[in-house]
């Protein structure tokens, strides 16, 4: 029963994913039939040979589709096709005012899943190469990025747990830093960003530390919950078999409150992700957000669907280790 | 100035001992080989750092004392050879030691392992250029250049130390050496990386809607707040009548995003640096209104700029980074240089662009998105002495919009924001040392007044100037 179960959704899947990419494809499909033609009236050659331009130009300009009043122009300002190559080409700079008739501009049109799939390949295909500092293959942005992740989360971790457990052991304390976590939990990590690089004043830091103050809360309260949630006849047992508190903690409250602790810690890792990516989109230089920004301000929009895709499957896989983890610390009462 | 005549050139005269002003030949290599002009160049080169320039003054007393005369040194270094006399001599006298001497001076430098910033534009063209093209290894320099995301970034890790120089806007060093958004650290506008280079681009559906004065309400994007780029706005609109904090609305925008807020109309235009005006059109959103150049010409833009401190600690680095990028400079702007800067920005590592667009703007023959293809071929200029008529205008100007909040000597300050007179003597070393190479600007009057959008502006005068500008927020 369960396998069928398995079996229809993984189907659904997979149509879902394909009607998506048909309509995506039909809704970007354009047929690359390449420049179309213009054809020129006897009048209009003999005005552009009057203005000494070569007719074999004129014959090649137009194969390239650029309309009679752009070349009646390029004729007036005496431009030659060697400085018209110079200037990067006819095609480019025959663009025309756009009108209802003219056809897309390079680079106006969403990209089609043809294009997304090339770029993919490409990207998977070489991972690690090193084209200068500001251009670098994705596994090594990748590398950066989970790098910065896996101090900044470490860190919290090693600050939110104890801490987690001192509040929900004591609820003198959960009164008291209550407050506080309220106030900073809600805080978005692009407002952090540049408190963190005016007073660190490093940028690599300062995203370590955005990572840290991010996925401190959701690991903090989470903790704290677990804590204070254990049964209270666990407690009381190990109690009348006068257990010290650090050893009720280690061996009857945190078992108990793994699972809760667990979840916030799965929490907090997607945290970590979202925001590496905004604060190296903020920062620039290396990681998986860098890559992001850097195709954004070329306006490639198909490399950086392509790093979206990337960023959603590490997303992914981070999530799936901590679900197995999840379900190695779960118990059943 | 010191104007460096290689004993070892068979074409000059070095010592002129008849006293005769012996005219300097238009092109010194002329008739060399090309092994024998290339060692020449190298030395020219070499003797710009000021000790190496020592020790080749030794060496023309050491030529002195064996040919006595310019005629006998002239015909031996015909028969022998540049390469061949260098060696020769060298048996005889420690011309080799020299040479060394020459070489560790060059290796003098107290950092060669820098870290430069800068925004992906067509400004940055000789900070990139440089790079892509190895212009800051031929003075032993290892520069790394980072790409950053916006200039609030790029202001942030130049008063943090993360990058020991950078690519600003002309404006920026005198906002943070003031401490005008920030906090204060003294920086310097050390040379134009270019002029011009900025236009203003309008949505398609303004194309019927180009005179100013109709503009209220319109919502425009620049790239930063101490920008050239929002003095030039606000002095466009503000002379059409309108005045720029009330009757039009000024974000500031990151200059990638530009293209894709003009596309979703969330602004109706932006005066911005290229290639995001030339993007717009070639992506059929917006067209080019204006270039600034015709509200100014040859207007300042973007600037390298270091910090007061690097400037002291690293006098050598700080002289062979400017030479480095100076030349860049002065090599973007030729002809055949412009076309080699733009395909070797192309690439991800740099602007990211498609080429034809780099091209179009750094060769000045482009379509201007409203039908029209023209040829300017200024519309990035590459003219690296700041002179004090730009820095006094531009401070004047943070005064006339209240970013400055005190009337201040804006003359005064900017003698000591903007390094005219070091960039000056730097070019003119250059110049002598090789031939080759050109600043057209390096003999202009620095404090000549300059004609912005028809109005004379002159130094000396510029609080009256701005007072009688309208919506001069220092008056009433």
């Amino acid at each position: 029963m369960v396998q069928k179960i398995d079996m229809r959704s993984t189907l659904l899947s997979l149509t879902i994913l394909f009607v998506g990419v048909f309509i995506w494809h039909a809704a970007t499909h354009v047929p690359d039939t390449g420049p179309t033609g213009v054809e020129l009236s006897q009048g209009e050659m003999d005005t552009l040979l009057g203005k000494n331009m070569l007719s074999e130009d004129i014959e090649y300009y137009a194969t390239q589709g650029v309309e009679f009043a752009q070349l009646e122009q390029i004729a007036s300002l005496n431009l030659s096709r060697s400085m018209i190559e110079a200037a990067g080409g006819i095609q480019a700079l025959g663009i025309s005012a756009p009108d209802e008739n003219s056809a897309p501009a390079p680079g106006s049109l969403f990209p089609s899943p043809t294009q997304i799939g090339k770029e993919l390949w490409a990207t998977i295909a070489d991972p690690f190469y090193v084209a200068g500092t500001n251009d670098m293959g994705f596994g090594i942005q990748m590398g950066y990025s989970l790098l910065r992740v896996l101090i900044g989360y470490s860190l919290s971790a090693a600050v939110a747990i104890p801490l987690g457990f001192l509040i929900g052991m004591s609820p003198m304390f959960y009164k008291a830093l209550d407050p506080f976590i309220q106030v900073l939990k809600p805080i978005s990590p692009l407002a952090w960003m540049p408190i963190a690089l005016f007073t660190i004043g490093d940028s690599e830091l300062s995203s370590i530390f955005v990572i840290f103050i991010c996925s401190l809360w959701p690991m903090l309260t989470n903790t704290a919950f677990g804590v204070a949630n254990v049964r209270s006849d666990w407690v009381n047992v190990a109690r009348t078999h006068e257990l010290s508190t650090t050893k009720t903690a280690l061996t009857v409250i945190l078992p108990a409150a793994a699972p809760t602790i667990i979840t916030g810690m799965r929490i907090s890792i997607g945290i970590a992700w979202l925001v590496i990516v905004a604060a190296e989109m903020l920062v620039g230089g290396t990681g998986i957000g860098y890559v992001v920004w850097n195709e954004w301000n070329g306006l490639r929009l198909d490399r950086m669907i392509v790093a979206i895709l990337l960023i959603g499957v590490v997303g992914m896989l981070l999530d799936a280790a901590f679900a197995r983890l999840q379900r190695a610390v779960a118990y059943a009462e | 100035m010191t104007h460096f005549k290689d004993p070892f050139n068979p074409n000059i005269d070095v010592w002129n001992e008849c006293g005769e002003a012996s005219e300097s030949p238009t092109d010194p290599y002329a008739g060399l080989s090309k092994e024998d002009a290339d060692a020449l160049k190298l030395r020219a080169k070499q003797s710009l750092n000021a000790e190496v320039g020592m020790a080749r003054a030794l060496e023309s007393s050491v030529m002195q004392g064996l040919f006595k005369t310019d005629i006998s040194r002239r015909a031996f270094l015909r028969s022998a050879g540049v390469t061949g006399a260098l060696a020769a001599v060298s048996t005889v006298f420690p011309l080799t030691s020299l040479q060394a001497m020459a070489e560790e001076a060059m290796k003098n430098l107290e950092k060669t392992k820098l870290t430069l910033g800068f925004v992906p534009i067509t400004c940055a063209t000789p900070i990139i250029g440089g790079h892509a093209l190895g212009f800051y290894q031929r003075y032993g320099l290892d520069v790394d250049i980072v790409k950053t995301a916006g200039w609030a970034v790029s202001r942030d890790k130049c008063l943090n130390g993360e990058y020991d120089g950078s690519h600003l806007l002309f404006p920026m060093p005198m906002a943070m050496s003031l401490g005008i958004g920030s906090t204060a650290q003294p920086w310097k506008v050390v040379s134009n990386v270019n002029t011009n280079g900025q236009a203003i681009v309008l949505a398609n559906k303004h194309r019927d809607n180009q005179d100013p004065k109709n503009w209220k309400g319109f919502k425009f994007a620049v790239p930063f707040e101490y920008s050239m780029h929002n003095l030039l706005l606000r002095n466009y609109v503000a002379d059409a009548g309108l005045d720029p904090d009330r009757d039009i609305q000024i974000r500031v925008v990151p200059p990638p995003e530009m293209v894709a807020n003009l596309r979703s109309e969330n602004v109706d235009g932006y005066l911005a640096p290229d290639p995001f005006c030339q993007r717009a059109v070639y992506d059929q959103v917006g067209f080019i209104h204006k270039l600034t150049l015709d509200l100014w010409k040859q207007h300042p833009c973007c600037v390298f700029g270091l910090s007061e401190k690097f400037i002291t600690e690293n006098p050598n680095t700080t002289m062979a980074l400017t030479t480095s990028i100076l030349e860049a400079t002065a090599s973007a702007e030729t002809s055949e240089g412009r076309v080699a800067f733009a395909e070797s920005m192309a690439p991800a590592n740099y602007l990211n662009q498609p080429v034809e667009i780099l091209k179009q703007i750094l060769t000045g023959v482009f379509p201007d998105g409203q039908g029209n293809i023209k040829n300017v071929p200024d519309r990035i200029s590459f003219m690296p002495l700041p002179t004090q008529t730009m820095g006094t205008w531009v401070l004047s100007q943070l005064r006339r919009w209240n970013y400055i909040d005190a009337d201040t000597d804006y003359a005064t300050l900017a003698e000591e924001l903007v390094m005219t007179t070091t960039t000056r003597e730097r070019m003119r070393a250059m110049m002598a040392a090789d031939p080759n190479l050109t600043f057209s600007d390096a003999e202009q009057d620095v404090y000549a007044p300059v004609d912005i959008q028809g109005r004379e502006f002159a130094p000396a005068a510029a609080q009256q100037f701005i007072d009688s500008q309208p919506f001069s927020r220092t008056v009433g």
